[in-house]
Parts: structure tokens; sequence; C-alpha cells
């Protein structure tokens, strides 16, 4: 490898033209949403440009240069996802529309294919909808049952209920590597090994966890890891199933049409070769593009030093909301990432989202696709900030000036 | 900070001391509502006789717009003809989306609210208890 220059975040904001749009009358824009969606440096955006201005054409039809031209791009953007998890075959990267697509596909292909009555699939208390809802619609359809492994009250899977989840007819478990809400990173590899053990598949959930952190599904053995472009810096639209190739093979199509089929007849068809089998209809060519050239940029960069960086920047923004007087935060694991959720007391998260609004800080305020972990905390909604590799102190200490007059004005009232 | 434009004294007085309100049991609610974006949850309950609004009591956990203008709209529903109060929510309800203006004197307290409609995604925070009661008289009508 060539020689990277070490992190530095304020080089890395710069390329990102959105932070530095004033928001709001003028404020600097402090964008603390990225868990919900990352901004988009110059690298993605000039790629964006380039490809509708050098080689627009559909892919895999047509033999004129422009349609070699994007073929190839798209293709070669297979490749460096299958390097940048450490997949070993391109063909085990399916382009879907994002992590809801990519977990839907699991279930309603492999689901309606393995799931019987009796079956359980196992999930945690701590998974975004989009790792739940799938599953109770395939739970519907196949008479499966779902359990869920619960956890602590500091945002810890409760590993021993997971063991005695696993006595049980488990076919498959499915779990977030990273909560959106809590920041939880959990010990994915062990879990997975023991899902293993006891004859079950493994899908993880890394819409959050592939953004921040290196990811290698060949040592972590998972047999399907789903994940979004959009909050790694990539075009909205664009998102990736991997999974094992023996998987893929056996699996029936999900969706049906052009480019996923070999051969069609008034009678029937036969199915492409994977992954192009579960890729049917014209995909997000420019967003899978797109999303080779985020690649690119988390290639060229010291990810090392990026992530203690949003590490160290996690601590601090914890640090620093404790003196926010009545603030409670939401998830207090050992390991975790940069999504930071809290509740203020007297203060409802909407009001709070619309005050530091006002100052030109971008938070979230609601469920954060997470109904039931927000139930079980005993809320209906939390305030939630979180990181990226391009913030910094100064946007905490926005943050924290901001809500520290939320929370005078409040008390203030009569 | 421009708060006050929205966060006026009025609503903080309704948010802090919401007017009728009340606890209701779970599944003894006409209305059991939750708005999916932001998780705003409002429960209501109505009672009708002859013609007349007599009580509604909102159980709301929401944030300062939504309670406050579920406790505004009970102050301001209870005891008036149902034909009256139908017409006011939905001219309500029309105004907040960008409708025709109610005046200043109609609305009374009401009056502060106006200033959400710059703020296109809270605007449901103030017409969820609206449509609340719209479906609890739509359901003493059934
Ligand atoms: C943990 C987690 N899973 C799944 C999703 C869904 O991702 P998408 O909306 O891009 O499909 C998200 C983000 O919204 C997420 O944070």
């Amino acid at each position: 490898m060539t020689s990277v220059l070490p992190f530095d975040a304020e080089a890395f904001r710069a390329r990102f033209p959105i932070l530095g749009q004033p928001v709001r009358d003028g404020k600097p824009l402090v964008y603390l949403d990225s868990a919900a969606t990352t901004q988009k440096p110059v690298e993605v955006l000039d790629n964006q440009r380039d490809y509708y201005t050098t080689m627009n054409a559909n892919v895999h039809r047509g033999i004129h240069r422009l349609a070699e031209l994007a073929t190839e791009h798209y293709e070669n953007a297979r490749v460096k996802v299958a390097r940048f998890i450490g997949a070993p075959d391109p063909r085990s990267i399916v382009f879907t529309r994002g992590t809801t697509e990519a977990i839907n596909l699991v279930a309603q292909s492999w689901g309606r294919a393995h799931l019987t009555p009796g079956d359980t699939v196992v999930l945690t208390a701590m998974e975004h909808h989009s790792n739940i809802v799938p599953w109770q619609l395939v739970a519907a359809t196949t008479g499966a049952k779902l359990a869920y492994i619960p956890f602590t009250p500091e945002g810890e899977l409760d590993l021993a209920a997971f063991e005695r989840l696993m006595q049980g007819p488990v076919k498959l478990v499915a779990l977030t590597h990273m909560s959106n809400v809590l920041g939880t990173i959990n010990p994915v590899e062990s879990i997975i090994a023991a899902a293993h053990r006891a004859g079950a598949v493994v899908l993880v959930d890394g819409a959050q966890s592939v953004p921040f952190m290196p990811i290698d599904v060949a040592a972590m053995d998972c047999d399907f890891l789903a994940f979004s472009g959009h909050k790694m810096m990539a075009p909205t639209g664009i998102g990736v199933l991997y999974a094992k190739p023996a998987l893929l093979e056996a699996m029936p199509p999900f969706l049906g049409g052009g480019e996923m089929i070999s051969k069609v007849t008034l009678e029937s068809s036969t199915w492409a070769e994977i992954p192009h089998k579960f890729e049917a209809g014209t995909p997000n060519i420019a967003g899978t593009i797109g999303l080779g050239a985020a690649i690119d940029v988390y290639e060229a960069m010291d990810r090392d030093g990026a992530r203690r960086h949003e590490e160290a920047l996690t601590a601090y923004a914890i640090e620093r909301l404790m003196e926010v007087d009545g603030l409670i935060l939401r998830g207090r694991a050992a390991r975790r990432g940069g999504a930071v959720s809290f509740s203020i007391a007297g203060v409802h998260p909407h009001d709070i989202a619309h005050f530091v609004d006002q100052d030109g800080i971008a938070v979230r305020a609601g469920h954060m696709c997470a109904q039931p972990l927000i139930r079980q905390l005993g809320e209906t909604a939390l305030t939630r900030a979180s990181l990226y590799f391009y913030n910094t102190r100064a946007d905490i200490d926005a943050l924290v000036a901001s809500l520290l007059r939320v929370k005078r004005f409040f008390d203030r009232a009569p | 900070m421009h708060l006050d434009e929205i966060y006026q004294e009025i609503i903080l007085d309704h948010y802090k001391h919401p007017r009728h309100f009340g606890k209701i049991p779970d599944g003894q609610a006409m209305v059991d509502e939750e708005n999916p974006t932001c998780g705003d949850h409002i429960k209501l309950n109505a009672a009708v006789a002859d013609g007349t609004l007599l009580d509604v009591v909102v159980e709301c956990a929401g944030c300062a717009i939504c309670t406050a203008s579920s406790s505004m709209m009970a102050e301001k529903v209870i005891g008036r003809p149902v034909a009256e109060v139908r017409d006011l929510i939905a001219r309500f309800n029309g105004m907040m989306r960008g409708g025709a203006e109610l005046s200043d004197d109609e609305l009374g307290d009401l009056t502060a609210l106006k200033g959400v409609r710059k703020y296109p995604l809270r605007i449901k925070c103030c017409t969820m208890a609206w449509h609340g009661l719209d479906a609890a008289l739509n359901q003493l009508k059934a």
C-alpha cells in the first residue's frame, strides 16, 4: 500500500461541500445525523457527474462503447465492495436499494424456501424495524416463530438468554452489528460461532458498522451481511447484500424481470448466474459506481486514525452531554460507535430537535425506527446525535451550548 | 434563537399544565394514535349528548406543540354543538395545511399555533389531536 497521511478531521471535513453551507438564517451547519445518512465528499459528487457526462448507458445490454464502459465500472464497483468487506468472491455481492431491501431479499427468498412451522428466527430487541418487519412478514406466511435476545440496562445483549434461545429449533439469527440508537457494538463473532454450532445461519445488519469499522466477512463468518451506501458517503438508493455463494446459488429469485434471467419462454424461465439472478431490472448504475467511489475514499484514508478520532469524539460527546442537568444517556455499552441517544427530563425530543435546529444543529428525534427498543427504555422517543469522521469537538460544543439553552428555556417556563 | 415564534408562553403554559388531560387505561380509548415519524402518542375519549360535545379527555405523550394543541383544543370545543366542532376541526386542519386563515378572535389561545405552519415537519404535531377528535366524533355518530 502507498503511504497514507494520518487522519486529519478538518482536512477530511473540507471535502464535504454541504458542511460549509449555512442554514437557518446564516448559521453554520452542525450536522449530527450521520447515522441517518452521511454527507457526500467531492470525490463522490464528481464521480456522479462524471458518470452521467461520460458513460451513462444501461449495463449488461448492448455492445456499444458507452454500454461497455458503464458495465465495466458497474462490475468494478462489485469487485471493490467485495475487497472492502473481505469477501473472497465478488459473486457474493448483490446490489440492492439498501439494507432494507437486502434483508427483505433474504427473508423472502431464503426465508420462504427454508422456514417451516415450528422453526424459530432469533432477532434482538435492539433491531431497526428493517430487521424486524421483514421477518414478521415471512413468519406470517411460513408459520415460523420469532424470538428476541433481550438487552441489559447498559444496552448490551444478554448472551445467557441468547444461549438459552439457541437450545430451540433455530434456523436463522439476524442481528445488528451496531445499534443505531444505543451505539452498542454487538459481539457478532461469538454469536455467529454459537449459531453455527447450533446449525443456524446468521444475517448481520451492518448498516451502522460497515461505515465505521473495517469488516472482514471471511473472518467474521457471517452468512449474510446487509448495508447501505448512503450511510458511508455514497448516494442514496444503493446498498449491498453479501451472502456466501453457496447460499445464493440455492436461493430462489426475489424479484423477476430483465437482467436476472438466462432464458425466457412463454411457459417458464431459467435464471442467470449469481449474483445477477438477484438483480432484476435496470439497477442503480450511477449509485453503484458512486459506492465504488466512496470505497476509494475509505481506502485512501487512514481508517484506523479516522476510527480513533470518532471514538475519542464519542467519549468527548458523552462527557460534555453530562453537563446538561437532567440528561439521561441511553446506551452505555463498553464497545460502542458514534450514535449517542439521550433524553432530557421535562423536554420532549421533538422540542429539543426543533430548538437546536434553530441554531443550525441537525439531530434526530423520535423512535429512530426502533420502537420496540424505545418502548423497553420506557420512552416514546429519544434525541440522537450521531457522529461521522468529519465531526469535530466544535460540533459537540455547539450542541451542548444549545442544549443548555433549551434546558434553561423550559425550566424557566411557567 | 427565534424561539418565541412558536414556543410562546401560552404554549408552554398548556404544555406544563395541560387541561382536560387524564390517564386513559389501555384498551379504553376511543382513539389511540401514534405519529410514526416522531413517536407522539395520543389517546382520546369524547362524550356527546343531544348534539353537544360534553367532554373530551386526552392522554398525550408528545412534544410541547402536540400537548399544547390537544389541551387548547379541548378547552375550545367542550360544551359546543358537535356540528360547530366538526366545522372548526376542518377549518383548523385546513389552515395548518396552508388553507384559509382563521381569525385570532375565533382561535383565542390557538392563535399561538399559527407559527407552526412555518415548520412543515411539525404540522402533524399540531393536528394530531384534531384528527383524533374527528375520529372519535365519527365513532359516536356511527
Ligand atoms: C441498524 C440499521 N439497520 C437498517 C437500517 C435501514 O437502512 P436503509 O434505510 O438504508 O435501508 C438502518 C438505517 O436507517 C440502520 O441504522
